[in-house]
């Protein structure tokens, strides 16, 4: 297959731009699994109690005894002078890594109010990478709600690491994107059937294993969400394969194909390789595809994953988009999803959370797929939903998560026929 | 600034969500940025809400902060109004938007709505949450509630359930059939349930009843004020404590005090033999200061526990926290840093904690029962049968709460008795438990964490072994011997003795070994110091 396509799909489908109240996360929740991925930083959200409480709600932390991410919490005597807001993080900075000698990676984590009062976290991280380097590497970015959404945080995360990569001549594969260990593994075993490598991660689980980056390395991303990351690597002399996104069969196909093209893989190897997991992928895929099949779907606007689902749930399991909702929409990153989505459904971009359900309602959709703030009331009004976050927190890329991702859309829609027959007994 | 690895409350605005969401009516604009509207899946999740909160975010991003927010804050409370067209709204700001001073009070104030426009003031650098509930139903209650005719039958309005409260819908309709059986109609039951025209008539109820001082106290006392309404101080979590309670309302009304207590099983099933194995079971207590103080009452005096510890996280109720510990001759622990709460759990060694979800998780990882008697809730904190914890019917669900986690009387024994049972070990947990229990691994010699481990379900990380854990300073007084203290070596036989102790008593078992030791200036613990220590602490 090429990737070579005619503009088709939504390709040049007008873009519905919405401005209002947003029911999305903000940028902090990408810590939660974020610091399971990288297994020696420790995310220093500065910021209020809200920051700390929306972290430990969306991920329910009590499980863990004492997680490698906190909240120093601004109280009004830091608001009142910044001079001792610096001092005071500083202190608690000590305190932290004094506790935790394991951490190698510190992220100060900016937040609304750390932004609204102007404190200054770059030069924050500056001063303390004087005083904890070499054994911490101290990093600044913003998950504020401000600046960022939900999945956003993961790229600025992500951006604020690339200037600090070492430099290298070599010509590597970096693969972009934090994903659970298991996808990670299966990723690599593919690449390496395929005689690509060396193939580097961002992140590295470890500090000891960052990547380094130079003007021979390709790089390709496996989330949708890294637009800034992107060009991070772009200004660091890298060269980023396009390809749509590992989700579904044909998407990974196409995402390693475009790694194969880059590296010079013979086709007859690139087919021997993929045609098993191929095949295993479709094969999952179809046991859920007759739940799915013309059935409708509406996308409201979460981690920016929803244009590739959409494209994944119409060309493999034959289900209708009605809406494509996305916080944000980065053509660059997207045009390749765009032009496979099959043309129909509105594309919108932004939130006006009260208008949206006014579309929803009408549209009716089979299947609706939202944040964890819709989902109850939505169902409740006789809605099968799907929680977005879920797409987030379960390993959906490649071949052998196809049939899981197909699983996560079906199983509600197979849930309420079996509730249905209960009630009808 | 202070570092929060995770918070008991969350803000003020949370607070005030509680209030908004219980309510029926009411709508909420919240001067928030994006990201903020986290909190109302702590309502469509936790709580399992079928509707979302009424409460509309303004959204600012970071490109509207040099422009306009104020104006960003005027279209969105009017476009709520004409949306949903509450009976009364309430305006205030979030963390991020209370360091922008837009006043949200005097914009919404200018719009001119059609429905009273209450403005919130919360401060979020000092504040949390049940302030926030609490200072919002005041804030409702002084803006809606007039004094007027009383009603002709004698009836009372219940104070303080929220949305989001630890049992608060089974409480208010428990108390209610309470109540009603002495003679007493409820007026208006808020903020959970009523509107702001219910609101508007509490003025006609004879007195209040305050079910939870943490969220009601405020608005009751305004009342008390305002409308000359005398209101309850006793809540009624307990045996006694209801009884309590219906003699204080019996004094307000005149009406008597006795009512029908055929429904009531505590008290029987507390004396009946099966549970003399609860005898001065040591519990640790946290939470809310208010299920707190209530559940010492009844763990001392109607289950027969030893209360070995208890405090609250919410500092506003610090001093009768610490008054009602000093009754049971204790230190209250006033924190809301949970390793602290740990620390302190550790410390004591208690066989049973009643506490909050997070306590559970301490429970969890120190190897300890726990029953959740407080928030911080979660989903299971919503359970689908009745199961209050106020009244006769609550004091019933109580004793079977609390008594669950436990190994039960005869079972316990046994453990007791064949310490060293491959398959029947203490470690194997409470038979009626799930997870998996294994086989000791053997020979014997195993360590003591390891074989912890397989009472745990798969996932759980196993308990941490607190009988090393440091003991606080004051209740060690080692002899100092020339400047240096001496920690007495345990002999091989001696520790071998202590490992047969049950896992629940083994660190306290250990650590009052060491200090009897420590005392007596011994170099070594042999087997007859751990029998000297365990007859010298005898109770």
């Amino acid at each position: 297959m090429s990737l070579d396509l005619p503009p088709s799909g939504c390709s040049t489908a007008p873009v519905l731009k919405e401005r209002g109240q947003r029911e999305v996360f903000c940028g902090l929740t990408g810590i939660i699994w974020l610091h399971r991925k990288m297994q020696d930083a420790f995310f220093l959200v500065v910021g209020s109690r809200t920051c700390a409480h929306l972290l430990q709600s969306a991920a329910g932390v009590m499980i863990f005894a004492e997680p490698r991410f906190g909240t120093a919490i601004l109280e009004e005597k830091d608001l009142a002078g910044l001079a001792d807001a610096n001092a005071e993080l500083d202190r608690e900075v000590a305190r932290l890594l004094a506790r935790r000698p394991d951490i190698r990676q510190l992220f100060l984590v900016g937040s609304c109010p750390s932004e609204v009062i102007k404190l200054d976290l770059s030069r924050a991280a500056e001063r303390l990478n004087g005083m904890h380097a070499p054994h911490v590497r101290v990093y600044n970015y913003s998950g504020s709600g401000i600046e960022t959404t939900f999945t956003q945080g993961e790229d600025a995360c992500l951006a604020a690491m690339v200037p600090t990569l070492p430099a290298t001549q070599a010509a590597e594969l970096l693969v972009v994107g934090a994903l659970p260990d298991v996808v990670e593994d299966q990723c690599l075993a593919l690449l390496s059937a395929l005689g690509v490598g060396p193939v580097r991660m961002l992140p590295a689980r470890r500090a000891a294993d960052l990547p380094a980056v130079g003007p021979n390395t390709r790089y390709i991303l496996t989330q949708p969400f890294l637009a800034d990351t992107a060009v991070a690597l772009d200004r660091r002399g890298g060269t980023r394969i396009t390809a749509p996104f590992p989700f579904g069969e044909e998407g990974t196909t196409l995402w390693l194909q475009a790694v194969a093209d880059a590296f010079g893989v013979p086709q007859a190897r690139f087919d021997s390789v993929t045609a098993a997991p191929r095949a295993r992928a479709r094969k999952a895929v179809a046991a859920h595809s007759a739940t799915l099949a013309g059935k409708s779907v509406f996308f409201f606007p979460d981690s920016q994953l929803e244009i590739p689902l959409a494209r994944f749930l119409a060309r493999e399991c034959g289900m209708r988009p009605l809406e494509v909702g996305s916080p944000f929409l980065h053509r660059a990153l997207m045009e390749n999803e765009l032009a496979l989505l099959p043309a129909g459904p509105i594309i919108s971009e932004g939130q006006d959370v009260d208008r949206q359900l006014d579309r929803h309602a009408g549209l009716s959709p089979d299947l609706t797929v939202c944040g964890l703030g819709l989902a109850n009331p939505l169902e409740a009004r006789g809605f099968a939903t799907k929680w977005a976050i879920e797409l987030v927190f379960t390993p959906v890329h490649f071949y052998e998560q196809a049939g899981d991702l197909a699983a996560l859309f079906s199983r509600p829609l197979r849930r309420r026929a079996i509730l249905e027959q209960g009630v009808t007994a | 600034m202070k570092l929060t690895l995770w918070t008991y409350e969350g803000p003020p605005h949370v607070g005030a969500m509680r209030v908004a969401t219980g309510m029926k009516g009411l709508h909420y604009v919240l001067h928030a940025p994006q990201g903020d509207t986290y909190a109302d899946l702590l309502f469509t999740m936790i709580e399992r809400r079928n509707h979302r909160p009424p409460v509309t975010y303004t959204t600012f991003q970071a490109s509207d902060l040099g422009a306009d927010t104020a104006t960003l804050f005027k279209s969105a409370a009017k476009a709520a109004y004409d949306r949903f067209q509450p009976q009364a709204m309430i305006v205030g700001a979030s963390c991020t938007a209370e360091l922008i001073q837009d006043d949200p009070g005097g914009l919404a104030t200018a719009l001119d709505l059609p429905c009273p426009v209450i403005p919130l003031d919360l401060p979020s650098y000092s504040r949390k949450e049940t302030f926030g509930a609490d200072e919002t139903f005041h804030a409702i209650v002084r803006a809606l509630a007039k004094p007027m005719a009383r009603t002709a039958d004698i009836t009372c309005n219940l104070l303080g359930a929220t949305a989001l409260g630890f049992r608060h819908r089974d409480d208010v309709a428990e108390v209610t059939r309470l109540l009603a059986l002495m003679g007493v109609r409820v007026n208006v039951a808020a903020p959970l349930g009523a509107s702001p025209a219910d609101i508007a008539r509490m003025g006609q109820a004879h007195f209040n009843v305050l079910l939870y001082p943490e969220t009601g106290e405020g608005a009751a006392r305004y009342l008390e004020r305002a409308c000359g309404q005398p209101f309850t101080k006793v809540v009624p979590i307990g045996v006694g404590a209801t009884r309590d309670f219906l003699h204080e309302v019996a004094g307000i009304t005149g009406l008597s005090p006795s009512v029908d207590e055929s429904g009531l099983r505590l008290p029987w099933w507390s004396a009946s033999v099966d549970s003399t194995y609860l005898t001065g079971k040591r519990v640790f207590l946290f939470g809310d200061a208010t299920h707190v103080m209530a559940a010492a009452r009844i763990a001392a005096t109607e289950i027969g526990f030893e209360v070995v510890g208890m405090g609250c996280y919410n500092r506003e109720f610090a001093r009768p926290m610490r008054a009602a510990a000093k009754a049971y001759g204790l230190e209250a622990l006033i924190t809301d840093d949970y390793l602290e709460v740990e620390d302190a759990i550790a410390a004591a060694a208690p066989e049973l904690i009643l506490g909050t979800q997070q306590e559970r998780h301490i429970g969890k990882r120190l190897g300890i029962p726990c029953a959740v008697i407080s928030s911080p809730v979660h989903v299971q904190d919503f359970p689908a049968r009745y199961s209050p914890q106020m009244g006769f019917e609550g004091a019933n669900v109580i004793f079977d709460t609390w008594i669950h986690p436990l190994v039960m009387g005869l079972e316990e024994h046994l453990l007791t008795m064949f310490r060293e049972d491959f398959e029947f070990h203490d470690a194997a947990g409470a038979s009626h438990h799930g997870g998996k229990a294994e086989a000791r691994v053997m020979p014997a010699e195993a360590p003591v964490a390891e074989a912890a481990e397989g009472a745990l379900p798969p996932g759980f990380a196993p308990p941490r072994d607190i009988s090393g854990q440091k003991m606080p300073e004051a209740a060690a007084p080692a002899p100092q011997t020339a400047g240096t203290v001496m920690a007495p070596v345990w002999l091989a036989e001696a520790e071998a003795e202590l490992r047969k102790i049950p896992f629940f008593v083994r660190g306290k078992a250990k650590r009052n070994t060491e200090t009897y030791a420590a005392g007596r200036g011994l170099a070594a613990i042999s087997i007859e110091t751990l029998y000297e220590a365990k007859a010298h602490y005898a109770r």
